[in-house]
Parts: structure tokens; sequence; C-alpha cells
């Protein structure tokens, strides 16, 4: 019953530790527009804004997209705004596709940024509240033990994750928008960094950076009527669990293999790896590649990192993941 | 033209006073005494620890109160070697996701007495509480596990709990 | 367009400070009685979405926590928004239009109470120019009430009438938190708080939570006997610099009350989330609602504010009212922002 979408313009910002030069208006501005001339488009063709972007206490601003509504060219127009953790980049861009596929706009903007340097983002995830200590230690020291009930439940070789860390780094060379631009990385460069939560190294864990990532999103007769060919959303799927209960499976979600064979049916894909041309997943730490390649289906259980020995997931081989370097080499989280 | 101005301190300060809630309140009333309460699910029979008045998995209220062993199992763990604002603890230091004896979930804490690279999955250790005039209604009571000298639990036996 | 309803919803009591549970603590049973009282299987629910503010909080990802709590296993296809309850609900209508899924639960939650409201609120402003001067919400919105009364058209005794009837028509109101009967010049003899507004023209700070259940077509009708379906929806905003709007008027909330049809029918109801009494007034006149409309029966946000859940329970005390009979049509508003800066506007029908 609903309608169909395209992704007619997309944009992103040149992504940097810090970028000094932009406000946080400058940086969404950035990615807003270059999606608007990428669509061919301007301010006035838009309907309506989705902004997406994780806590607000990383850049000191409550619900900032109230007051990034002229930046955005939004006065007198719908202006939303998405916050579901990590995962937020992609739920903004499903959000503002709904309101396309629902037929209640034909032209979304969706904008999502983070601007990670307006203050310390390890001590604003890391909730210094009191009856516990401090102990956890910003994202990586949450993941790590999940990584280390991995690499035990799987047998993987002890290199996997330095592997996927040198794979991203070297795809993220060809990307002009990424944050590393490590020339030199190599195995060696990765295995002596410093241990920062063994079993992660420095160099197997995403930068922190400033950045913003936008998209266009039109109805039916829009997306036939782009300049440059659009890209049409066959499928889309969120599905959420909760962080602790008894018997969660931590290292392979019930709810991400729900949520992949949602999409999967959804799109009439019966074989991942065969089906798709290459995917783009939120890795922040070098192991949750072959964790993820399990989680969506493209490997059988403790069999992803195989995949990624093999050479599979490189840009070269059958099914290449994130050919943009991905969140190893550009992580400005909420986009 | 005169040099551009790229940053400015805008210095933030806002104090909360935050609610524990009463599953919590009971909990910290307990750690206060040396005692580690719980709570289990009416449906599903699962220990909460701590307890946050709900079992998730069921979508019901917990009320029923079990006391858990401060003896417990570390499922996994890592080494923090990061510094960070806030930070209490020396780095290196092991962060590990315990399951208490008698709960059915892990949760985190400092294990200590053991050389870093001699923690494993599966180690058996035992709490060190902090001296019974010095406790707050904090889980801050527990400095740290020790490993109890027990022989390792076998991964079967915490493999549900990774 | 999928015609879809409310069918149920619950709230809690608002209270100036909860000092035993916190904010999931307070959810859980309010979800729970939304789900109970229309005898949907929660596992049946399609789509879960909630509105909640880490900054209100004082922690991030303040909202996970809550979905802990209301349960989410197996696990559910849910999404939150860093925006009132209203949002959500805005966001679970947009979503069953899809026709995949009928039936949806949003819920909004805050404690207003454990950080102070009025400088946490400043934080919304510009953080180069405005923010780092801390001007607090009570302070703009006596500059927004300092324009209208400059204006000619209102005194301060119209603000105070305003609060008079919110006082007494909450006194029906078992979840309001402010009621009672009291004379205009009684309160006019109270000192001000940020001139010209006196504590009768603000809104209480408030602890609560509120939730609702939407259902499409048939589902909704075998759930409810009356369902309150939403005829219109809409939301826009304004720029936030204040020096840049006429603050007597909400261009906003105007657009967005003709957005939604509100004017295509007769109006008998407005439940209107105006936390200053002059924002009232405001509203009033920008979405063209006269004398023969009823404003507020609930008391509104001058008697009861929970932050975030605020503009949902306006939706919630309007469908009451729907599912009773009492009214076949009625408009229900959110707003956020500094001076009524983005408001959503929900035209509600019996059958």
């Amino acid at each position: 019953m609903s309608k169909r979408c395209a992704i007619i313009g997309v944009g992103q910002t040149h992504h940097a530790a810090v970028r000094k030069d932009l406000s946080i208006s400058g940086v969404v501005r950035e990615a807003a527009l270059r999606a608007l001339e990428d669509a061919g488009m301007d301010w006035r063709d838009i309907e309506a804004v989705v902004v997406g972007k994780a806590p607000d206490i990383i850049e000191g601003v409550m619900m900032p997209e109230l007051f990034l509504a002229e930046a955005l060219g939004c006065v007198g127009k719908p202006m939303f705004r998405v916050h579901t953790a990590g995962s937020v980049g992609g739920s903004t861009a499903l959000v503002a596709a709904h309101l396309v596929q629902a037929g209640i706009h034909k032209r979304v903007l969706t904008v999502a940024f983070e601007k990670q340097s307006e203050s310390d983002t390890t001590w604003a995830i890391t909730p210094n509240i009191p009856f516990q200590p401090p102990l956890v230690a910003g994202a990586g020291g949450y993941f790590a033990p999940i990584i280390r009930s991995y690499i035990e439940r799987s047998k993987a070789p002890a290199d996997i994750g330095i592997r996927v860390a040198v794979k991203d780094r070297k795809n993220a060379l060809r990307n002009p928008y990424a944050h590393l631009h490590l020339e030199d990385v190599s195995m060696e460069m990765v295995e002596n960094s410093p241990m920062l939560w063994d079993p992660i190294r420095y160099l197997e864990c995403c930068p922190s950076s400033d950045g913003a990532c936008a998209m266009v999103l039109s109805d039916e007769k829009g997306g036939d009527a782009a300049p440059k060919p659009p890209a049409w959303v066959h499928a889309s799927a969120m599905r959420s669990e909760p962080t602790m209960f008894p018997g969660r499976n931590q290292i392979n979600p019930r709810a991400g293999r729900e949520c992949a064979a949602a999409l999967y049916k959804q799109a009439g894909i019966d074989d991942p790896r065969k089906d798709f041309d290459v995917a783009e997943i939120y890795i922040p730490f070098s192991w949750y590649e072959p964790m993820w390649m399990e989680n969506l289906g493209f490997a059988e259980e403790n069999q992803g990192w195989k995949m990624t020995e093999e050479g599979a997931t490189a840009f070269d081989g059958d099914m290449p993941v994130n050919c943009s370097g991905g969140v190893l080499s550009s992580n400005p989280i909420g986009a | 033209m005169s040099e551009a101005v790229k940053k400015i301190v805008t210095p933030i300060s806002i104090e909360y006073t935050i609610t524990p809630g009463a599953a919590p309140t009971k909990f910290l009333r307990g750690i206060k005494e040396g005692r580690l309460l719980g709570q289990r699910c009416p449906k599903c029979s699962k220990v909460y620890l701590p307890p946050r008045g709900s079992c998730t998995v069921c979508a019901v209220p917990t009320v029923e109160e079990v006391e858990v062993s401060d003896q417990g199992t570390v499922t996994t763990f890592c080494v923090v070697n990061i510094p960070f604002y806030g930070q209490v603890q020396e780095i290196p230091y092991v962060c590990a996701a315990v399951v208490l004896d008698g709960a059915d979930l892990p949760c985190f804490g400092v294990v200590q007495e053991i050389a870093v690279e001699e923690v494993r999955m599966g180690l058996r250790v035992q709490a060190v509480w902090v001296a019974p005039e010095e406790r707050g209604y904090t889980l801050e009571n527990i400095k740290y596990f020790k490993p109890s000298g027990q022989a390792d639990a076998p991964f079967e036996s915490y493999r549900e709990h990774l | 367009m999928r015609d879809i309803a409310l069918v149920s919803f619950a709230q809690a009591p608002s209270v100036r400070r909860e000092q035993i549970h916190n904010e999931v603590e307070i959810l859980m049973p309010v979800v729970a009685e939304a789900v109970r009282r229309c005898g949907i299987d929660r596992r049946d629910i399609g789509f879960t979405c909630s509105g909640s503010s880490d900054y209100l909080a004082g922690l991030p990802f303040s909202f996970v926590t809550a979905l802990d709590g209301v349960g989410a296993w197996p696990p559910i296809e849910e999404s939150h928004v860093e925006m009132d309850g209203a949002w959500a609900l805005y966001e679970a209508f947009v979503r069953l239009q899809h026709g995949d899924v009928d039936s949806a639960l949003v819920f909004g939650f805050g404690k207003s109470s454990v950080g102070p409201l009025r400088e946490v609120l400043s934080l919304q402003l510009d953080p180069y120019y405005v923010a780092p001067l801390w001007p607090d919400s009570i302070s703009l919105a006596a500059l927004q009430a300092r324009a209208l009364l400059d204006s000619g058209e209102y005194g301060e005794a119209d603000f105070a009438a305003v609060a008079v009837r919110s006082r007494r028509d909450a006194k029906s109101n078992p979840n309001a938190q402010l009621s009672g009967d009291f004379a205009v010049a009684e309160l006019l003899e109270s000192d001000y708080i940020a001139s010209p507004l006196r504590r009768h023209d603000c809104a209480p700070i408030s602890d609560g939570a509120c939730a609702a259940i939407l259902a499409s077509g048939d589902l909704a009708r075998q759930l409810c006997e009356r369902p309150a379906w939403i005829r219109g929806i809409d939301h826009r905003i304004d720029t936030i610099n204040i020096g840049d709007r006429n603050l007597c008027d909400s261009a906003s909330a105007k657009l967005a009350s003709e957005k939604s049809g509100a004017a295509a029918d007769k109006i008998e109801m407005a439940e209107l989330c105006a936390p200053f009494t002059h924002q009232e007034l405001i509203l009033r006149r920008a979405m063209g609602l006269g004398d023969e409309v009823r404003i507020n029966p609930s008391g509104g946000a001058l008697a009861a504010n929970p932050v975030m859940a605020s503009g949902l329970i306006r939706i919630v005390e309007l469908a009451a009212r729907i599912q009773s009979g009492e009214i076949d049509r009625g408009l229900a508003h959110a707003t956020q922002g500094p001076c009524l800066q983005q408001n959503l506007v929900c035209v509600l029908e019996g059958e």
C-alpha cells in the first residue's frame, strides 16, 4: 500500500576530528547544500526536514534542531527530530522515507550530524550517575567484552580484527570525505597500536568525528524526473530489543537477525551474499564486521570471520563491505 | 582581514537530583548492609540484579526479593587502558561482566588481586567490600572482585550470559 | 489516507516532584493501563514510538532504559523522537499509513523536577550567541507576555482569567497538579516572578507520563466503542530567534492549524498546550478559536505540565471527550521551543 520513495540527492561533509572552520549550523548546511545540489533543487523545493543525531549532551545543546530551523531552511515547514542512540543516522533516513511512502510529503530533506569536538564524547556517554562507579569507559568498554565473547565462541584467528581495520582504512583512501586517510596503514601498524580496551586496539576503533550527511527523498514522480539516476527504496526495517536481560545473545542479537529477515523478505532477497553487490554496515570496532556478517545473514554462525580472512569483504571481494571506509574511517555518531 | 574566531568556551553546568526509583532503592538499602538484593520475575523466574522493577522479557513488574551471592563467574571482560574524565581506577584495569550465583544476568565490576593477563572467562570471583562503616547507597561498596580460588566455571555454564 | 484513531490511553497523575519512582517506574503502569484498557495483546502492537529528552533526564540514552522497562521482547519495531510525545504520535500516524501494521503504542515521559528546568530549557537556544547568556525559559516567555501587553489588546487581568478558568476546570481532572477556585483580583495581588508574569501565569513543574494506543480502521472499531479518529495532523516551526518573530502571534501554530484542516468544520473544543497564560491567548487568536470553543477543560498545561508528555496529554484529554461522546470534533495542540516556536495541531473526530 505504501508509495515508492526515491533518493535523488546525497551529500556529506568532509569529516574531521575538528571542523574548526564550521559552526554546528555550518556543518549541517554543508551536507544539506551538497544533497540539494545533487538533486538539482533548492531550499524552496523541500516540504519537510527530518534531523537526526545522538545524545544532545555531546554538543551541549538541547534539541538543537530548534536553533537549526533557519539554517536548514525550515521556517514555516515541518521539522522532525529523531534520536535512537547509535542507530540514529539510519533511523532518521527511515523516518524521512516513511513520510514519502505514506504520501504525506513529496520531497523531504533529511540531515543527520554530530559535532563531537564541541565536548568530550567519552565523558558525555559514560553516565557519571550516583549509585554506581564509572567503570565501562565509553563505548569501547561496553563493546570489548562482547568482542572477547565472539572470539572465544567462534575460535576466530586473532588477526581478523586487524584485517578489517586495515581493509576499511585502505578503502577510505578512495573516499575524499573520509576523516581518516592513513596512507601507510598496514597489519603491523594496527597490531602495534595501543590496546585501549583489550581486545580492542587503538586502530581497531572508530575515530571521533565532526560531520553530517544529508539526502533528498522524493516521491515516484520526482524520482523518475530526477537529474541523476535515483536510488529507489525497496525495503526498510527496524527492530529493537532490550539492552540487558537474562539470556540475551549480545554477540548475535535476535533483533538484528529478525530485522534482516524482515528486510530481505520485503525486498525479495533469498541469499544476501549473492543478491547484494555491496553493503555499508555500522562497524564501529573492527571485530563487528564478522559479527554482523553472521547477524545479518551473510554467513553462518561462527563463520563470519572466514569472509574477512578470505578477502570476500574487501573492495575487490565478492561481498564488499564498507567501500567508503565505514565508521572505522569516519564517525560523526549521529550521522 | 582579521583572523577568524575558531573557538569559544561556554561552560555548562547543571545539577540534577536523580531519584533511583522504588526497585533500586531496595537494592541500594541492601548494598549498604552488604547484601545483594535482586528481584525475581513472577513469570519466567529469572532474577534481575540490580533490579529495575520489571522483567523486560515478560513485560511485568517484579516484586519478589531474592538475595544473591557475592560470588560469581566472569563471563567476559576487557582490559581498560584508556584514561578518561571521571575515572577512578588506575589503568590498566580489568572491567568484567560477572554473573553472581543466583542472578540471571551479568553486572559490571573490576577484577583485582590477579595479574591483568591472568584474568580469563570462567574465572570464579568473590566481591571485596569496603568496611561497613564506609558503606553508602552505592555500588561502590564493592571495591572490586578477587579470585575466589574455586575451579574455573565451564564455558557451557555461562554460555547463555554472553 | 488510512483512517487512524486513538483507541486507548492512560496518564500518570502529574506531581511536583515524584520522590519514590524513577521515570521508568512512572511510565510502566501507564503503558500497562493503556494496553489493558483496549484489550490488545501487547505482542500484536505493530509499532512503538516514544518522546523524551536526555537533557531533561540528565542522562544520555535515557529513553533506552524506558524501553527496557516497557518491555521489548520478542524484538519490536521501535523509534524514538527527542520531542514531545505528541510528535511520537505523529510518527506513529505516518507509520500506520503504510498499511503493513495496524496498531501502535506511543508514549511521552519526563521528570521536570530533577534539574533546574528554567536553565535546562535555555540550552535549547543558539549555543553561540544566546545560550551563553543563560536567558531562562520564564524570562523569555515574560518578554513575549510584555509584547502582548504592549500591543494593548490584553491586560494582566486577561492573563489571570486564563489561570482562574484552568484551575477551576482542573478540579475535575484527577491527573492535574494545580486546581482550585481563585478570583482574578486575588491572583493579581501576588508578586511577579518575571514581570509581567506571576506564578499563576506559569505552568507548574511536573513529573509525569502519558501513553496512547493508535489503531487503523476496523481494528480501531474492534478495540474501542467510539474511537477518536485523527482527521488531520500537522506541525510547523518558526525561527528560534525571538527578535525575528512577531511574538504576539504564532505563525507556525496558525499554519499547522490550517494544514490540519481544523477550519474545515466546527471545532467544539480545543486542548491547547500553553505553559503560560498569555500563550493561550496568542494561540486562540492565531488559530481563530472564538468564544464558542471550549478551551482546556482538563485545566491544560497550567494545571499539569510534564515536559515531553504535556503535548501528548492534550491529545489524550481531547480523545477522552470524544470517546465519552461529550463532543464530536475538537483540536489538540502541542508546542516546544521558546515562546511557542514549534507547534503541532491534531484534529480528532468521533463517528
